[in-house]
């Protein structure tokens, strides 16, 4: 059964299974984990499998099941946490940010933080308030801390896995919308290193970089541009920190123009370092200004506006034709 | 037998009826040391207590006198003459080293000290209960708690020079690093504890913090996970009755020991300036943590003598009639007392112990003063443990931009 085709959420579930099973010091924490197996049910099953002492249902505490991880990891177990929504996540953002980031570096390398923590995040499933956001770059910003999102079920499963034997704290994001996109996993073969870019599509025109839930958005774009005569490549960059500007830059030279699509607001998004960064690298290689394509500067606005603030086929095109028109 | 202080009379309130002790729900007590937990019991054998007193477990009074408690004798009866001075040489060198670590801050020598003055019996008494495979989760003031696990006093001044964040290797002695945001710790001391629980181990977990810290969160979740989880964990609060400039009424209205009772576990109060009661009282806490009976909250009643930090400057916010009070009770000088009163000591001990604390003040000096600035490329070392592309990217660039000097210094 090396290769099966399957769900993003039972790549993870799949990943999970695999890590509790080969290594005892793995731990899976968070809100309704156990028997419910998540409210996604990524953890389905697991907790019958494993034991509730394993996997385990905690108190309603963001800060509290860190902060315990934290203390787990010091004992030597290697925890991986769920934050239930994207937008629950900041009760625990200072044990993340002030302790979980840093304890390496302070104990001059003497203790290491094994930690994962999962966060479903990203809009377009018409939730209520605080289920919809892209807090990554409040993430990427703090040294420490390795951030990653996968766009499909076969980095799901195997950037897992990586994030787990990874020594340093990992923030995994999952793209919540894509829970159910189904894709082939082949369980035998890593597909490449954690924070490596992956060129998912090859074109002459224009890069197209996204990463997470805006890959799959980003390829309809480029499909709907072939139609009009124009190649798009397409960059699933799959990790935010580190990000893998040598993969854009050799993408951006071929092809001397880049929009960055994301979720998060476009306001000191991540676009806006790739943007910096890219201009820098490849000042005599582009054509056009660097664009960008994300969410607005207000708050993710309720269900029925969502499909306005995200961005969508059209946003992703116009921005694809305004950085041809230079 | 004590002054009153202002900062004391607030948990007097409701103390009143528990004297000191709150027991958890339990009726399922299982060792037969710790059964009669669960019901409330005068702290103190002594008649000798005022009514302005707050309520707690007392051994030794300030005049050094020891008084019988029926719950907390058992865990130091077999303490030896030897012992005892042990713990006197421990609270003087503890002073000492601190007292220095001031100096060498008013010299400039460090940029700042958090000084625990007033809080050796606190620290040396529960320090000394713990166990080699015990862990401690400090906050940056446990320097006396360093000791007695055996950390160089010397490590603990790198961070206050500025020379790292810590540094020393937490699992040498089973100290972790001090923690600077206030309660923070007592989380990952708990979950150290749920870890020591799931390996089958026996050992014990002692959170540190403070009666500032019992208002943060992440304190309520730590009382909350271990209750729920049962982990070895003692809570041990040394309520110094201030929080910079904020005394325990602008933190709590119940005495802080009582909100162990909500969680589900036991909380005692105990005389904080009183080494004895400090190490029966944690030796009792840490046995219950061994012995699967979970969590426990010890309040520690002491009192910061000095200011918050150097930087601190207390007489905006307190009189010195409340320190005059407290330096009647001071730990060093009760235990002195009993000392000299029980002829376990003569002058030969106090001298030579005067002769070790100056030496222990001259290496502190010397080896602070000979304290190397680290490397420039400290900066980027260890921020991962396994590497980034970012931080290798940068270094190379800060690298570049140090070698650019080179030329002109070669010219």
């Amino acid at each position: 059964m090396a290769a099966e085709k399957m769900a993003l959420a039972k790549a993870i579930n799949e990943s999970l299974r695999r890590a509790l099973d080969s290594d005892p010091k793995v731990l899976v924490m968070g809100e309704d984990v156990g028997k419910l197996g998540g409210v996604f049910r990524v953890t389905d099953g697991l907790q019958k499998d494993f034991g509730d002492s394993r996997v385990i249902d905690t108190p309603l505490a963001e800060s509290g099941i860190v902060g315990t991880a934290i203390g787990l990891a010091l004992r030597g177990y290697r925890p991986v946490v769920e934050i239930q929504f994207d937008g629950f996540v900041f009760p625990a953002y200072d044990q993340i940010v002030t302790q979980l980031a840093k304890m390496h570096a302070r104990s001059l390398g003497k203790v290491k933080m094994p930690v994962v923590v999962r966060i479903p995040y990203g809009g377009g499933i018409g939730a209520v308030e605080h289920h919809s956001e892209s807090p990554e770059s409040l993430f990427a910003h703090v040294a420490g801390l390795k951030v990653v999102s996968p766009s499909n079920a076969s980095d799901a499963y195997w950037m897992m896995q990586q994030a787990i034997q990874s020594d340093d704290p990992v923030i995994y994001f999952e793209p919540k919308r894509r829970y159910w996109d189904k894709g082939e996993v082949n369980t035998e073969a890593i597909p490449g290193p954690l924070h490596k870019a992956r060129v998912v599509r090859e074109g002459t025109d224009l890069t197209l970089v996204a990463y997470g839930p805006m890959v799959k958005l980003c390829q309809e774009a480029a499909d709907a541009a072939a139609e009009e005569g124009k190649s798009l490549e397409v960059l699933d960059l799959r990790s935010v920190s580190p990000m893998d500007f040598d993969s854009i830059q050799a993408s951006v030279e071929k092809t001397r123009r880049l929009v960055v699509v994301h979720e998060a607001p476009v306001f000191f998004g991540s676009g806006a370092e790739i943007a910096a960064r890219i201009t820098e690298r490849c000042f005599y290689h582009l054509e056009a200004p660097v664009l960008r394509v994300g969410g607005y500067h207000a708050p993710y606005p309720p269900a029925r506006l969502e499909d306005e603030y995200l961005p969508g086929l059209d946003r992703v095109l116009d921005a694809v034709d305004r950085a041809l028109a230079y | 037998m004590t002054v009153d202080s202002s900062a004391a009379s607030e948990p007097r309130r409701s103390a009143a009826g528990k004297a000191g002790t709150t027991g958890s729900k339990t009726g399922t007590k299982r060792t037969t040391r710790t059964t009669s937990r669960s019901t409330t019991r005068a702290a103190t054998g002594s008649g000798t207590r005022t009514s302005t007193d707050p309520e707690l477990v007392q051994l030794l009074t300030p005049e050094g006198k020891r008084v019988k408690n029926a719950e907390y004798d058992a865990y130091v009866a077999g303490i030896t003459p030897e012992e005892l001075r042990g713990l006197y040489r421990d609270m003087v060198l503890t002073r000492r080293f601190d007292a220095e670590a001031t100096a060498l801050q008013r010299q400039g020598e460090l940029g700042l000290w958090a000084s625990l003055l007033g809080q050796e019996a606190a620290q040396i008494g529960s320090g000394r209960a713990t166990r080699e495979d015990d862990y401690v989760f400090p906050t940056y003031r446990e320097h006396g708690v360093a000791w007695c696990r055996g950390v160089d006093p010397t490590n603990l001044l790198g961070m206050f020079r500025g020379v790292n964040h810590g540094g020393w290797d937490p699992n040498s002695n089973n100290f972790h690093l001090y923690t600077i945001v206030i309660g923070s710790q007592t989380l990952h001391a708990t979950g150290y504890a749920m870890g020591v629980a799931k390996d089958g181990a026996d050992s014990a977990v002692i959170a540190y913090f403070g009666d500032g810290a019992s208002s943060q969160g992440d304190v309520a979740e730590s009382f909350t996970f271990s209750a729920v989880y049962n982990a070895p964990v003692v809570f041990f609060c040394q309520n110094n009755q201030w929080a910079i400039s904020e005394p325990t009424e602008k933190q709590t209205r119940v005495p802080l020991y009582q909100r162990a009772q909500g969680f589900g576990f036991p909380g005692v109060r105990v005389d904080g300036n009183d080494v004895l009661a400090c190490l029966a009282v944690t030796r009792w806490a840490l046995e219950r943590a061994r012995s699967g009976e979970g969590p426990t909250l010890v309040e520690a009643f002491t009192y910061r003598m000095g200011a918050h930090t150097t930087s601190d400057d207390p007489t905006r916010y307190r009189g010195d009639e409340e320190r005059l009070a407290w330096e009647a009770k001071d730990p060093i000088l009760r235990l002195r007392r009993y000392l000299e009163a029980s002829n376990h000591t003569d002058d030969g001990f106090f001298a030579e112990l005067e002769a070790e604390s100056e030496a222990l003040g001259k290496r502190v000096r010397e080896a602070v003063r000979a304290m190397p600035d680290p490397d420039k490329f400290a900066i980027f070392e260890n921020v991962y443990a396994d590497g980034h592309a970012l931080v290798d990217e940068e270094r190379a660039q800060f690298a570049a931009y140090q070698a650019s000097f080179a030329d002109v210094e070669g010219v």
